[in-house]
């Protein structure tokens, strides 16, 4: 979103290597804030009396005060001002965190309200746009939030009072709102993973107690997702989320109302698609297997389901996939498994011969798990058969001298299974690679064919009506001078100089 | 109405033909039925790129009851074949029988207007906005219109999503009732439960209002447009911001104030950088939307604040539009408002923390100094320009010297060379080559406007420096540069100062300098015209052919194809020529092909 400037327009490189060389300021502020802004400068806050040293008359209206104090901001991108009262903050806050957790009986009606406008307004903010636009999770160093010395207390605070044994949420539901949490969520994009791991636990805290809120919170997240997935490819915190989700899956009920089904299938299978499903993938397919595991019917859709996002160029995702999908069969039942072994063989025998050694070793190893191999053996008819030829082939050709071993054991296996189909297979293998050959042959011919009409045709689209009725006729003469069988030859020479004249 | 009448006649005949040859016929939608349940995407994708193909091969009347419906039956496939498919069926009306039958193509884009990949959903709305202009009126409201509604009633939000950028197109040309009822449709998905509909209606606003009669504008989207800019999602806030701009265009002036105003100067100061963001990025239409009387007294402190932002990228924005925002401005009070609140403004960014937002400024506030004259431009802006030329940045220091010829304009040159010169010469040093590219493509305006004094005491010696860089590409420029100057300068001035020191260079140790003075000669002889390239440079190459190295020697074979052209025949013939003849007997086989090549270009055979 930055200003394209001169140098960037030769370059495309500078832009990165000139913000990694000006990235010395690894923490920002938030959007509220910046330097040399003409922003009044915060008020000054001096100590209150201690809350212990506080009669119990005086201790409610004293909680109030502090929670208010609070409420001031500071601006943590300026180093140098407002030192004492930052410090004067930070300890109220942590006065304040331990104030909720030890006494019992602080968290009268009128105390919420108050609370909840603290905690607001000291983490609901804009998340400033990222110090570097091509940030690579995986790469490079998370920009920090520069205030965290507050937001962490505040943080910790707004958990102790959500944990408190006196909590109410028929009394909070009116502050913890809709609204509430819909900033929260936002807020899990933060680049700070400090921020994120504290959101997460407040959220799942949230869900746990405003029963009323749990509906909203899904949708809201599947909003996120959705975004996520198809319009932007970027969310700080899309494995955070689907952590807290996967707890929320283990307590479904059965049997799985349609709306669980829909995010499984809407949601969590087309994520599979997204770049930067390295850094949520495990959380992922905990996700997944979760839901295998709640209802068996559903593997059939998610197996054919992530047959269908399986990755075509990515090598690192592929070897992902292999993973995810070993989870799927190690809870796999063996009904399920008979409706899924074709189309999920054939993917595995590409794998098997990917020349990619990480994505084939992967695939490979599922012959060293007991489980998928007793299913293996269980419908060997009907798998050997899928996965002889590939396994055959590299046994001759991969050059990695590992996947080779590893193939030959495969082989050996196989070969233990069903001696008579493996016998079958090998004396047939030549004769089936020729048929597929001639088959390749013979399509190629046809689309040449194919591309021979066309090739009048384009030039006749281009025209109108009139010339589509010319080429028309013309292109079953050219079929029936393929096959020979020209019946009317002179029509067929008039129509041929019609179009021609037509194309031209 | 006779143009019809023709080809159904000749339509009768060649389904008459098909029908005969029923086999024959068959033969392309089997290959592609067949092809489509491949298990190879690939070879499903080219049958589908095939599509038309095939259509024409087996006749409107077919296409439209077979293959269609085929092709909606096979809807679930992988993305990358329903995007083919949905672009193929936007170009489909002449294959399923013209306009009559448009309405065939719309179940399968139905179809594909519902699935999830952005990219399919988003072409086969292009291709039902595309098709949507083929469809009679009555079909429009008969076919259309009931297709727009079934998706903006959809379950799943990508239905809804398609439909707002369908509204538009069917609006201006359906009756009265359907109208109304459009209406409603787009005002409910404005409303959507789904931010993802709601950014789309959002993204929508604007180009439905343009087809909305004025009495509507005013009644509905106004509202509407005030809703979404203040949806608690910053994403469809924004999108709101662009579809206000184009809302503003619409108004009659005296509504704008009340209708449009309370609504962008509020997006001006949202609390998101996101909306602000747009807002400067769309700054200089917005201005032409309202025009003087609101830019004077609303867009003039809403840019000072834009300008002053906290946020580095909307700084950026609006450091970009300073030029365009100035020149808009009305001209009575233009350089008033420029000097009392703009300038003040732009002198803080000059040192502002961010980079980005100096480059931004720096890449347009040289425009300044035409709009404000000679007098401002001396007193005020040129301190900013010196500064900015001595900035840490190299972007910044680029974009100012880039943009030169604005300021030589008004003020001349002159008045920046003794700063000009330091910030020249350091980013002809720079370590990166794409600076020092950058700075060379500059020199020839440079020279043109220093002057050629200028040029030989200071800037000469870096033009020949660059002809020994390391870098490839930076030679080939100075290579370039060096041909522009002359053609600034002239034949004479490049006969004293840079031919002898070119030609020096042909006895440069290093073959990759030898090579230079080679490639000099190509580019100069032109320009340097008969006399001097026959009398100082031939000789030169002539000596050249008996390097030692190959290279050499071809490239002097490829220089005299070259220059061949701007010699004489009996010179070409004298002795070009025999020089070609001993390099085609060469050793090495690539001097003997280049020599070769240029004895037939030259005709010298």
């Amino acid at each position: 979103m930055s200003a394209i400037s001169a140098s960037e327009k030769v370059d495309g490189f500078t832009r990165k290597s000139v913000r990694k060389a000006q990235r010395q300021r690894s923490c920002q502020g938030s959007s509220q804030f910046a330097a040399g802004s003409s922003r009044p400068a915060a008020p000054e806050i001096s100590a209150l009396p201690q809350l212990k040293d506080a009669s119990s008359t005086e201790q409610h209206e004293l909680f109030m005060q502090k929670l208010q104090q609070c409420c001031v901001m500071f601006d943590f991108y300026d180093t140098v001002t407002d030192l004492k009262s930052k410090e004067t903050k930070r300890a109220t806050l942590s006065e304040l965190v331990d104030y909720v957790s030890t006494n019992r009986g602080v968290l009268v009606e009128p105390a919420y309200p108050e609370i909840t406008t603290m905690v607001s307004t000291n983490i609901f903010r804009t998340l400033p746009p990222s110090e570097n636009p091509d940030f690579d999770p995986e790469e490079d160093e998370p920009t920090l939030e520069a205030s965290w010395p507050h937001m962490q207390l505040v943080y910790e605070f707004f958990l102790r009072f959500l944990e408190n044994p006196d909590f109410q949420p028929s009394t909070a539901k009116r502050y913890i709102d809709q609204k509430f949490v819909l900033q929260l969520l936002e807020l899990f994009d933060s680049e700070d993973p400090r921020e994120r791991e504290f959101i997460k636990t407040v959220l799942h805290r949230i869900y746990g107690k405003f029963l009323g809120l749990r509906a909203f919170v899904r949708k809201q997240i599947n909003n996120i997702f959705l975004r996520y997935i198809y319009e932007t490819e970027h969310f700080n915190g899309v494995a955070e989320l689907l952590e807290i989700l996967g707890s929320i899956i283990n307590g479904f009920a059965l049997p799985l109302k349609a709306e669980h089904k829909q995010f499984l299938m809407k949601i969590l299978i087309p994520l599979h698609t997204a770049k930067g499903l390295a850094l949520f993938h495990a959380q992922l397919a905990y996700c997944v297997v979760q839901f295998i595991e709640k209802d068996p019917t559903l593997t059939e859709v998610v197996v054919r389901g992530l047959l269908k996002f399986w990755p075509k160029t990515c090598s690192q995702k592929e070897v992902m996939l292999l993973g995810e999908i070993e989870e799927i069969l190690d809870v796999i039942e063996p009904t399920q498994f008979k409706k899924i072994q074709e189309p999920l063989f054939k993917q595995i025998s590409k794998c098997v011969a990917s020349p990619h050694f990480q994505v084939a070793e992967r695939a490979l190893y599922y012959w060293n798990n007991e489980y998928i191999l007793s299913l293996i053996e269980e419908n060997n008819a009907k798998i050997l058969p899928i996965m002889f030829g590939n396994l055959y082939r590299i046994s001759e050709e991969h050059w990695n001298p590992t996947i080779v071993a590893l193939v030959y054991n495969v082989l050996k296996t196989l070969m233990e299974m069903n001696s008579k189909l493996f016998d079958e297979l090998t004396a047939s293998y030549k004769c089936d690679r020729q048929r597929e050959k001639k088959k390749e042959q013979e399509r190629e011919e046809l689309w040449r064919k194919l591309d021979e009409l066309g090739l009048q045709e384009t030039s006749a689209i281009q025209n109108n009506r009139h010339e589509i009725q010319f080429t028309y006729s013309n292109n079953n003469n050219n079929n029936n001078n393929l096959h020979d069988k020209d019946e009317n030859p002179a029509a067929a020479i008039t129509d041929r100089i019609e179009s021609n004249t037509w194309a031209k | 109405a006779s143009g019809a009448q023709g080809p159904a006649l000749v339509e009768g005949v060649g389904l008459g033909m098909a029908g005969a040859d029923s086999d024959d016929s068959l033969y392309p939608i089997a290959v592609l039925i067949d092809e489509l349940r491949n298990e190879d995407v690939q070879l499903r994708l080219n049958s589908i790129k095939k599509l038309s193909t095939i259509a024409l091969a087996l006749g409107v009347e077919r296409t439209r009851t077979e293959l269609l419906p085929f092709l909606t039956d096979t809807i679930y496939d992988e993305d990358e074949v329903l995007l083919a498919l949905a672009e193929q069926l936007g170009n489909f009306t002449m294959l399923v029988g013209g306009p009559e039958y448009v309405h065939c193509l719309l179940p399968p884009l139905e179809s594909l207007a519902t699935v999830e990949e952005t990219v399919v959903r988003d072409k086969a709305v292009e291709s039902l906005r595309k098709i949507s202009h083929e469809h009679s009126p009555v079909d429009l409201e008969v076919h259309f219109e009931p297709l727009v509604k079934r998706l903006a009633s959809g379950d799943w939000f990508t239905s809804r999503t398609s439909a707002c950028g369908l509204f538009s197109v069917c609006y201006p040309r359906v009756s009265s009732t359907v109208k109304a009822e459009i209406r409603q449709h787009f005002r409910t998905l404005c409303s959507d439960d789904t931010p993802m509909v709601r950014r789309a209606a959002a993204s929508k606003l604007g180009e439905f209002a343009k087809v909305l009669e004025l009495e509507y504008v005013k009644s509905d989207i106004i509202s509407l447009f005030t809703a979404l800019a203040s949806d608690e999602q910053d994403s469809v806030r924004l999108l709101a911001v662009e579809a206000g701009v184009s809302i503003a265009t619409l108004l009659p002036q005296e509504d704008l104030e009340t209708l449009v105003m309370p609504t962008l100067r509020q997006a001006a100061e949202d609390k998101s950088w996101r909306v602000r963001y747009m807002v400067a990025d769309k700054f200089s239409d917005l201005q032409k939307a309202v025009g003087p009387e609101i830019t004077k007294n609303d867009l003039v402190p809403a840019f000072q604040n834009l300008l002053k932002d906290c946020e580095a990228e909307v700084r950026a924005a609006a450091a970009n539009k300073v030029k365009e925002f100035c020149e808009n401005l009305p001209e009575d009070s233009r350089e008033t408002i420029i000097m009392t609140h703009i300038l003040p403004c732009v002198k803080e960014l000059v040192s502002d923390t961010n980079q980005h937002v100096k480059s931004a400024l720096a890449s347009v506030i040289m425009g300044l100094s035409t709009i404000l004259g000679k007098d401002n431009t001396v007193e005020h802006l040129l301190p900013l320009f010196l500064a900015q030329l001595k900035d840490e940045c190299p972007e910044v220091r680029l974009n100012i010297i880039s943009n030169l010829d604005c300021v030589n304009e008004v003020i001349g040159i002159r008045q920046l060379s003794q700063s000009l010169l330091p910030a020249i010469v350091e980013l002809a040093e720079d370590a990166k080559w794409r600076v020092r590219l950058a700075i060379i493509e500059y020199m020839p305006l440079l020279a043109g406007q220093l002057g050629v004094e200028f040029f030989d005491e200071k800037l000469n010696s870096l033009c020949m420096a660059w002809l020994v860089d390391h870098v490839y590409a930076i030679r080939e420029a100075a290579t370039c540069n060096l041909m522009k100057l002359v053609e600034k300068f002239g034949a004479e001035w490049a006969q004293n100062t840079i031919v002898p020191k070119v030609l020096g260079m042909a006895n440069d140790p290093n073959y990759l300098h030898r090579m230079t003075t080679l490639f000099c000669i190509n580019a100069l002889s032109e320009v340097c015209g008969q006399e001097i390239t026959t009398k100082h440079m031939l000789p030169v190459v002539f000596k050249m052919s008996n390097d030692q190295v190959a290279n050499v020697r071809f490239n002097v074979a490829k220089s005299l194809q070259k220059i061949g052209p701007v010699l004489d025949s009996n010179c070409l013939q004298t002795e070009v020529k025999p020089v070609l003849e001993k390099l085609a007997s060469d050793q090495d086989m690539d001097v003997k092909y280049f020599a070769q090549e240029a004895i037939s270009v030259l005709s010298l055979a």
